[in-house]
């Protein structure tokens, strides 16, 4: 007879999933294109310098981006020869020979350098472009404290563990649905329309037909509990996981025991 | 790792295949092609060899044992002369019998020892008409001459490459099988669940691995398939819409059926009665999971089982559609139990030890395969077959890994089943004895083989 020799490992291949945004009523200004390498500097003629006497010369002025969005920065660097008096307008003012300065300007603007000297004046100049940044989507629609609510059962709810093959609430497990009970009633009190589903889960040990009658059981177990210390019955409902949706993958008890569950998450 | 089971399975079904002794041996030379042809009989022969080894059912007397001189056409076969008078006699011991001499292939070359064979098949292939050719013989070698000796003689056609090669293979390794009362299992389908697309989703493929494609595409949990007895439904438990729920799907066109779940958490593991005019499942209710029955749209819903236990996995007698084998928990761990449809006559067939899941009749209505962890931790479950009648079983897998899943093919011969061996879980199909194991699935975790008729 012969054996098909064994695949020793199979990939498996991850889901990825593009969320598409959802439709908004506003349009979403879209970011502007930067300009078509706009000049950055002009620099007008230079005129000759009186013969003995050197004009001030300016060798570099730039702005690092040039580009940038409103609240962002750039950085203008020079370098100024033969000048005794060196300014930037903007109200910027006397700045060194060579030099930065970082820049905050929230529309776009010219930057105009300007050395003085024995010999002459040299002046080139430099423009930052401000683009406004895309607006933010806007806000989901106001569920009012449904947030609060996923928030604190998130938080807050413990889980309810189980021993194997079994969906009788341990003394460790009431404690922790006497807590749920009293979360639950906070939230329920604060958001009228937030209900909650009590998920069933399970060790991988079983099979998975009667795990997922056993993640039923426990997660109804949970809910006759909660129902029991006040909880309305009308506010929760159950679903089992059997063991398709583990917390660990681990073939050791401790990882069993944290998949043997009773869990608590907003109902869609 | 998977283990050689043992041989004395009860129940007269498969009693004579998997006593050795019983089974013909059947001798496959190579066959030749012809020209063009030769180029795909590497393909053809093993293909060949492998349906006739496959089928459990005849012992196939390895190559090596073979004589040099192969026939390859009923005009080959020359009987031999005995040596009398006419020639000087062969040297030897005194008293020896006079040694007939060969002229060419002959019926006892096969039949006597080493190769101690029972039948030959032989042939070989040629290109007509731009067709593959093949011309097969199936010689019953107990008798005297090549004319009494023809079981099968036939022609058969292919494309003239590999599939064609494979195809006239298959057909004559069918026609053989079916003279040996074998039931061919080409035509059917194994449905499946396999992770490998990303989320558990309902598979199928052909009896032999080939042809794998996904049937469902819900990005969800779609597990427990099964199907009708004459394959033309499927059904599974699904978490597309929210809480599990089962679906019905036609297998002519993969287009999903009306049916209407009950009011409950959870509603999982269908099974379509003989007659596929209802369906059983296991549903929550008040609570507990329990057994249901409905027409298949899910009409006429009625519980069957009123406990506050656990119970799921019905499977219904195919010869006998009063007879329910399920899983309950009622007695303590989960065991294996028999009741009648109606729920009447309760009794546990599995001893209470361990846990026991996944039940799957034999065609015959005889036995019953089913995973069990007798003996081994809870989760490392072994394949077992039981004889209903007298709750005899035997193991078939011996392994401290998963076994689960197993279901009888169609043939009741070959049984597939899921095993999980380092961290993966693939597909494999085995002789109902345990024996023949080969490997079906690699890609992904492929799990709850479900092993349907041929519908055509």
């Amino acid at each position: 007879m012969r054996i098909n020799p064994r695949t020793l490992s199979a990939a498996v291949f991850a889901m990825v999933l593009l969320a598409a945004s959802a439709g908004c009523k506003k349009k979403i200004p879209v970011a502007t294109a930067p300009p078509p390498s706009a000049p950055t500097s002009t620099t007008p003629p230079a005129a000759p310098p009186p013969p003995g006497v050197s004009a001030a010369r300016i060798n570099s002025f730039t702005a690092e981006p040039r580009s940038i969005e409103r609240g962002q920065s750039a950085t203008l660097r020079w370098s100024i020869a033969n000048a005794t008096e060196m300014s930037l307008d903007q109200g910027l003012g006397a700045v060194a020979a060579n030099g930065t300065r970082q820049v905050f300007p929230s529309n776009t603007t010219t930057y105009t350098l300007t050395g003085r000297g024995p010999g002459g004046t040299d002046t080139r100049s430099v423009t930052v472009e401000v683009s406004s940044a895309p607006a933010p989507p806007p806000p989901p629609p106001s569920r009012g404290p449904t947030i609060n609510g996923i928030d604190l059962l998130t938080r807050e709810a413990q889980d309810a563990y189980f021993d194997y093959d079994k969906s009788e609430l341990r003394e460790d497990a009431r404690q922790a649905m006497t807590r749920d009970a009293e979360l639950l009633k906070r939230i329920f009190a604060a958001d009228p329309s937030f209900s909650v589903a009590i998920e069933g889960h399970c060790d991988e040990r079983g099979s998975a037909e009667y795990n997922l009658g056993l993640g039923d059981r426990r997660a109804t177990a949970a809910k006759e509990f909660l129902v029991q210390l006040g909880v309305p019955a009308d506010r929760l409902t159950t679903i089992s996981y059997g063991k398709d949706r583990p917390v660990c993958t681990e073939e050791n008890e401790a990882c069993y025991q944290r998949n043997r569950r009773a869990h608590l998450s907003p109902a869609r | 790792m998977l283990g050689v089971g043992a041989l004395l399975i009860p129940g007269q079904e498969i009693r004579g295949i998997i006593s050795k002794g019983e089974k013909p041996a059947i001798a496959v030379p190579d066959f030749r092609g012809a020209g063009e042809a030769q180029r795909f009989m590497d393909t053809f022969n093993a293909t060949l060899w492998d349906q006739l080894a496959g089928s459990g059912v005849l012992k196939m007397v390895a190559k090596s044992y073979y004589p040099l001189e192969v026939p390859q056409q009923p005009q080959d076969f020359k009987p031999p002369t005995t040596l009398g008078s006419t020639a000087p006699a062969a040297p030897g011991r005194r008293g020896d019998a006079p040694k007939p001499q060969s002229n060419g292939p002959w019926l006892t070359d096969w039949s006597n020892p080493p190769v101690s064979a029972n039948d030959l098949a032989f042939g070989y292939t040629a290109v007509q008409n731009g067709q593959l050719v093949l011309r097969g013989w199936l010689y019953n070698l107990a008798q005297p001459d090549p004319q009494s000796a023809q079981a099968i003689g036939k022609i058969y056609f292919g494309t003239l490459d590999a599939e064609g090669a494979k195809k006239v293979a298959r057909e004559f390794a069918a026609d053989i099988l079916q003279f040996f009362g074998a039931k061919s299992l080409a035509g059917t389908k194994i449905y499946f669940v396999s992770d490998r697309s990303g989320a558990k989703e309902i598979w199928s493929m052909d009896y032999d691995g080939s042809n794998q494609r996904e049937l469902t595409h819900y990005k969800s949990v779609s597990t427990m398939p099964t199907t009708s007895a004459d394959g033309r439904l499927f059904a599974f438990t699904t978490y597309a819409q929210g809480n599990p729920k089962i679906m019905v799907y036609s297998a002519d066109t993969d287009r999903r059926l009306p049916f209407i779940n009950p009011v409950s958490s959870a509603v999982e593991t269908p099974e379509f009665t003989p007659d596929g005019h209802r369906i059983m499942f296991a549903a929550s209710l008040e609570g507990w999971v329990q057994i249901c029955i409905a027409d298949t749209n899910g009409g006429g819903m009625r519980r069957i089982s009123h406990v506050r236990a656990i119970e799921v996995s019905p499977k219904i007698n195919p010869k006998n559609a009063n007879e329910v084998v399920f899983i309950s928990g009622r007695g303590g761990s989960e065991q294996l139990w028999r009741m009648n449809i109606d729920g009447g006559d309760l009794e546990m067939l599995t001893s209470g030890q361990g846990y026991v899941a996944n039940p799957s009749w034999s065609p015959s209505g005889q036995l019953v395969a089913f995973a069990w962890t007798l003996g081994y931790e809870p989760g490392n479950y072994n394949i077992f077959v039981m004889d209903v009648a007298s709750r005899k079983y035997v193991q078939l897998t011996h392994g401290s890994g998963r076994n689960e899943n197993p279901w009888w093919a169609p043939d009741g011969v070959h049984i597939v089943f899921s095993s999980k061996q380092r961290q993966v879980t693939q597909l494999y199909s085995m002789l109902a004895d345990g024996t023949g194991v080969q490997q079906l699935t690699t890609q992904g975790n492929n799990i709850q083989p479900v092993w349907s008729k041929a519908t055509n």
